[in-house]
């Protein structure tokens, strides 16, 4: 049974590696076929009376073909899903130090408040008398950001970081149009992440990257030679994705503003400095937060996130539609430009159909109210805490490429690895089977073998102590030339390390009827 | 007799007749690692040098492939385009990129002898 | 705090490895002046508290539920079995990051392959990604992919395309200087826009059924496109359809973006949804997203992992196909899970149901005076046309507990043409009750 790739195109067993079992099982460890191979054409877990059209309006467009959809019972859908679900590290079950992402934990009120009717069972478009409550929420969320922000406005729509980053460096661009002025450039640190370069391209402005200094920040001096009236602004990550704050940020800011640009700030690392700083007394003109790192909203395996961003006195006017107001009506959403421009502003356009991400709001305010002002602070000293302590901890036996403190995650570069045949990406699978989630590694790509490790605020003690013993272990065998721990590792979790040379070369992005039709002719052959 | 040179973005050309067959050498592909795709530019193509004429990708990273010299494209490596590990397994020779009727001849001489490849890339 | 499992004697502790007298020594980076803002807000709260508050804000709405309810537009309320809340909130799934490390997120990347393979069997498409944020972002996708393979500039859109779908593409795309050219929006009248299809044309998009419900047969458009070198992308909000109706695949499309709220997915008050995404084998490298592909392990098990991310940002920065970085992956499971729950014949009887839903509510208010349905080829929702302005019925009718559509002015609300327009959806959750309240309803306010 083999694939275009020709490959195996079902399970198979466990190799070499282990003791095979008959039904390729291994314990509660389950292989799970394709739900195209489970599944049948005429199965269905839903109970549906088949009812006959018997005069229909669809104008002859009827589907003529089959779609070619298996379905399943219930039990059976649930067992697929759930044996699926175990073959996946979550946050719930692990430690998941991924610097930049934020893993924390996401606490199940949240996801209570979420499913409350009149929260979740409501229509974008229905009439905003029928959905006061709603508005009167997006409004306190908007004053919980604008507050820990220091700043005067805020677009709640964006549906990810990235899609903030869009709303921020349009507002910018709108801001240029207003004030008649073309400004193609934008300075953009070497250590961002690549969304930034990417999103500024996608506005229409040239990139210039700005080196970074031998501590890990930008390099003031060279940012100032590139400032000019040319320069639209310059989006800055901070703290930065060396897990650094930024020490001369008031003065890059007061730099853009004097050479007439804009302060973009990537907000992504928010949480070491939330119920702390205000991003808004450190001169920002625009900020994405992601709802889905500092405010816990759960990642859901890569999405769905939310990307609120506030904004500067300067820029506000050009946040986008729809915007929220309160009159004597209760509260209204402008929907349309002409409206907003008689209100005095001036959007650039919209980010996306209806309001934002409603689902992921009611999670962050049902944690900012769980926090309250006093515990948000809390979050940032302990997730700063618990970096520097990781930081310290490991700095003897590990390398650490910049002087501490660090802010919410501790960065190490590859130098302890030298001439140990170890790479970073051998210590990320080791750590796999010590039943860790590894750090995010070979990133930023300022640092060679880069491990950037954040903890977050939700771990206690004694789970950072085991992290931090499995850490100097593995890197005092990697030392002593025991290598055993690395070669070919992960050794314990559900699958051993992946050929994504192969999955690129010929991409297998879908199942396809033939396959079925290929198995079903080996039988046949058999 | 035909002559290979280099760049300092490690592209090399070898020139027969007026056509010079470019590639990345293997000091490249070694760097990429596993090539898993490239892009290749269509016949008929004007380049400049030091132009965006191909594009070669790994799993983890992606690069532009500039023409060394200022041409016409007359051929692109289908083998490669189907067979991306002939790049690892023969960058300066089965894993060619295309072939262009070179358009400045003098140019050439600015780029680097294999001699001074070498030299450059010890320099790195 | 219940959230953070630290206690001051692990705090003392840790500043002690540290070697730092407190955290405030920690944050010596920060401007003096920035280090230790007031701020304005209440202190934590537990439980009991912020479920009150949160309460507070439910019961100032009507939810769907509590009130005969026929609204859609890009957002459809269905019938979710109980079992795909349930199984989207394993631990496994609802707190795990991307799958950037395969071996051990086999789960989310066999599920993202199952649901591309799902999307792409749907669309009638060969390849699908494994998301976008929802429909409207899909669609502003679709049409800078149709621009970076035609090499052109000019975009031509339905004027029967979702006003937010249009404005939204038309915010993404102004930067990049694109020229947009828009037909007039036409309750039951697809406008011809093939007229405006020029040499010039990257694209034209075209949503089916359309904004006021109508069902239109596109091969005529496709064939008006690719004759001028453009691309048909063509767009659907409400995914159920594709269970009765042809799909974009069969009928030319060469780019599908669409929303998949309507399946597995609540309504949210508009998010977060599902972007579904689909196109030809050819296209691929084109494509934006995120993608799952099959391969083998060390042992030679098959395996999945992201793949093909040359395309994505975190590896081309400025030159990545898209800036997007996440997709919706949890609504993609949950997408998933109904579509599985369903299957083929569940979707087809339940497209049916939703269809004879539509028809007899249709039937049932067009027969009353100063109402005309304005689009007799429907899926699951039309247009009626008033004889009075639409927003004034509507509001009298949210009084009596019915919500009885979206208003067209509410989305076009500088068109007095379509003042008396209603847009009017049905689905399998409404009763017979809820027809007869609304005929009842809407024959006492006109």
């Amino acid at each position: 049974m083999l694939n275009a790739q020709g490959r195996a195109t079902d399970t198979g067993t466990r190799g070499e590696g282990g003791r095979a079992t008959i039904s390729g099982h291994r314990g509660l460890d389950h292989e799970e076929g394709l739900l195209f191979e489970i599944g049948r054409r005429e199965v269905t877990g839903v109970d549906l009376p088949d009812i006959e059209l018997t005069a229909d309006r669809l104008g002859g467009l009827q589907r003529k073909l089959p779609i070619g959809l298996p379905g399943l019972t219930e039990p059976e859908a649930v067992r697929h899903y759930v044996r699926l679900s175990r073959k996946n590290a979550s946050i719930d079950a692990n430690l998941y130090p991924l610097g930049s992402c934020t893993m924390k934990h996401n606490p199940r009120l949240n996801e209570k408040m979420a499913r409350l009717p009149g929260l979740s069972d409501i229509h974008p478009l229905q009439p905003q008398k029928t959905v006061q409550g709603a508005l009167a929420l997006l409004d306190e969320l908007a004053h919980w950001l604008k507050t820990l922000t220091g700043m005067p406005a805020v677009a709640l729509s964006p549906k990810a970081g990235a899609h903030g980053e869009l709303c921020g460096l349009l507002a910018i661009r709108a801001a240029f149009q207003a004030r008649g002025e073309d400004r193609r450039r934008i300075l953009v640190p070497e250590s961002a992440h690549g969304t930034n370069p990417a999103t500024a391209a996608l506005c229409g402005f040239t990139v210039e990257d700005v080196p970074g200094t031998a501590d890990g920040r930008v390099d003031v001096a060279a940012f100032q030679e590139r400032l000019g009236s040319d320069v639209a602004g310059v989006m800055i990550t901070n703290p930065n994705t060396c897990g650094l704050f930024e020490r001369d940020l008031v003065a890059i800011a007061d730099a853009v503003h004097a050479a007439g640009g804009y302060f973009y700030c990537d907000g992504a690392n928010f949480n070491a400095i939330v119920g702390r700083v205000r991003p808004g007394d450190l001169g920002i003109d625009a900020m994405h937060i992601n709802l889905h790192k500092t405010f816990s909203t759960p990642h859901g395996g890569g999405g769905p996130g939310a990307g609120p961003v506030v904004f500067s006195e300067r820029l506000a006017k050009f946040a986008p539609l729809p915007l929220l107001i309160h009159d004597d009506n209760g509260f209204r959403l402008i929907e349309d430009m002409q409206e907003a421009e008689a209100a005095g502003h001036a959007p650039f356009g919209r980010m996306c159909a209806f309001h934002g991400q409603m689902g992921m709001f009611v999670r962050a305010l049902t944690y900012m109210l769980s926090h309250g002002g006093d515990g948000l602070r809390q979050v940032a000293d302990d997730a700063v805490l618990s970096a520097n302590y990781i930081l310290a901890s490991l700095s003897d036996v590990m390398s650490a490429p910049f002087e501490g403190p660090c802010m919410h995650e501790a960065l190490f570069d590859d130098t302890f690895l030298k001439n140990t045949g170890v790479t970073t990406l051998d210590i990320a699978k080791a750590l796999i089977d010590e039943g860790f989630h590894p750090m995010t590694v070979y990133f930023p790509l300022v640092v060679h073998g880069a491990m950037l490790i954040e903890p977050t605020e939700t771990e206690s003690k004694e789970t950072l102590d085991r992290f931090i013993t499995v850490m100097r272990e593995l890197a005092s065998d990697a030392k002593a030339g025991r290598t055993e721990r690395f070669e070919g590792a992960p050794h314990f979790a559900p699958r051993r390390r992946l050929d994504e040379t192969g999955a690129a070369r010929k991409p297998v992005l879908r199942w396809r009827p033939s396959d079925a039709k290929d198995m079903a002719r080996v039988e046949a052959a058999e | 007799m035909s002559e290979i040179r280099f760049t300092d973005q490690h592209e090399w050309v070898r020139v027969e007749n007026g056509v010079g067959t470019v590639g990345i050498t293997k000091y490249a592909a070694d760097s990429l690692g596993d090539v898993v795709y490239v892009e290749l530019p269509s016949a008929g193509k004007k380049l400049n040098p030091g132009g965006e004429a191909a594009v070669v990708e790994s799993v983890k990273a992606a690069s532009e492939v500039y023409s060394p010299v200022a041409g016409e494209v007359i051929e692109a490596n289908q083998v490669i385009a189907d067979e991306p590990a002939q790049v690892n397994a023969d960058p300066e020779g089965e894993g060619w990129f295309f072939r262009l009727r070179v358009s400045d001849m003098g140019a050439l001489s600015k780029l680097m002898t294999n001699d001074q490849y070498k030299e450059f890339l010890k320099g790195l | 705090m219940r959230y953070l499992p630290l206690t001051h004697g692990d705090r003392r502790a840790m500043l002690e490895k540290i070697g730092v007298g407190s955290v405030d020594a920690l944050f010596r980076d920060v401007p003096a002046a920035a280090r230790d803002a007031a701020f304005d807000l209440p202190r934590h709260a537990g439980e009991i508290d912020v479920e009150r508050s949160l309460k507070t804000f439910a019961c100032a709405s009507t939810p769907a539920g509590d009130a005969a309810f026929f609204c859609g537009a890009g957002a459809y309320r269905h019938h979710i079995p109980a079992s795909v809340d349930h199984l989207i909130q394993r631990s496994e799934f609802l707190t795990s990051y991307t799958p950037y490390q395969p071996e051990i997120a086999q789960g989310t990347l066999q599920v993202l392959f199952e649901f591309q393979t799902q999307v792409a069997q749907l669309t009638g498409m060969e390849v699908a990604n494994a998301s976008l944020y929802d429909g409207s972002t899909a669609s502003a996708e679709g049409v800078l992919m149709a621009c970076r393979l035609t090499k052109r500039d000019r975009i031509v859109l339905s004027g029967n395309l979702h006003p937010h779908y249009a404005e939204t593409i038309r915010t993404v795309t102004e930067p990049s200087g694109y020229r947009i050219a828009t037909g007039t929006p036409r309750p039951g009248k697809p406008e011809d826009i093939a007229a405006l299809i020029d040499s010039e044309t990257a694209c034209i998009v075209v949503q089916n059924p359309d904004v006021f419900g109508t069902v239109r047969d596109l091969r005529p458009l496709a064939e008006a496109a690719h004759e001028k070198g453009a691309l048909l992308i063509a767009v659907f909000t409400e995914a159920m359809s594709l269970g009765l109706i042809e799909p974009p695949g069969a009928m030319g499309a060469d780019i599908v973006a669409g929303e998949g709220q309507s399946i597995g997915n609540g309504l949210n008050f508009g998010g977060p949804y599902v972007g579904l995404f689909a196109t030809h084998e050819k296209f691929l490298r084109q494509m934006p997203g995120r993608l799952a592909g099959q391969t083998v392990d060390a042992d030679g098990r098959r395996g999945f992992v992201l793949t093909l991310s040359t395309r994505e940002q975190h590896i081309r920065r400025e030159k990545a196909t898209s800036n997007i970085c996440t997709n919706s992956s949890l609504c993609a499971l949950a997408f998933s899970i109904h579509m599985t729950l369903l299957g083929e014949t569940g979707l087809h009887r339940l497209a049916k149901i939703n269809h004879m839903r539509a028809t007899q509510l249709a039937d049932r208010l067009a027969r009353m005076p100063g109402v005309d349905l304005a689009t007799p080829v429907f899926f699951n929702e039309f247009t009626l046309k008033l004889s009075k302005p639409a927003a004034d019925v509507v509001d009298a009718l949210a009084d009596k507990d019915i919500i009885g559509g979206v208003r067209a002015s509410r989305l076009y609300p500088h068109d007095p043409d379509l003042a008396n327009y209603l847009i009017v959806a049905a689905t399998e959750l409404n009763t017979d009750e809820d027809v007869s309240a609304y005929a009842a309803a809407l024959e006492e306010v006109l």
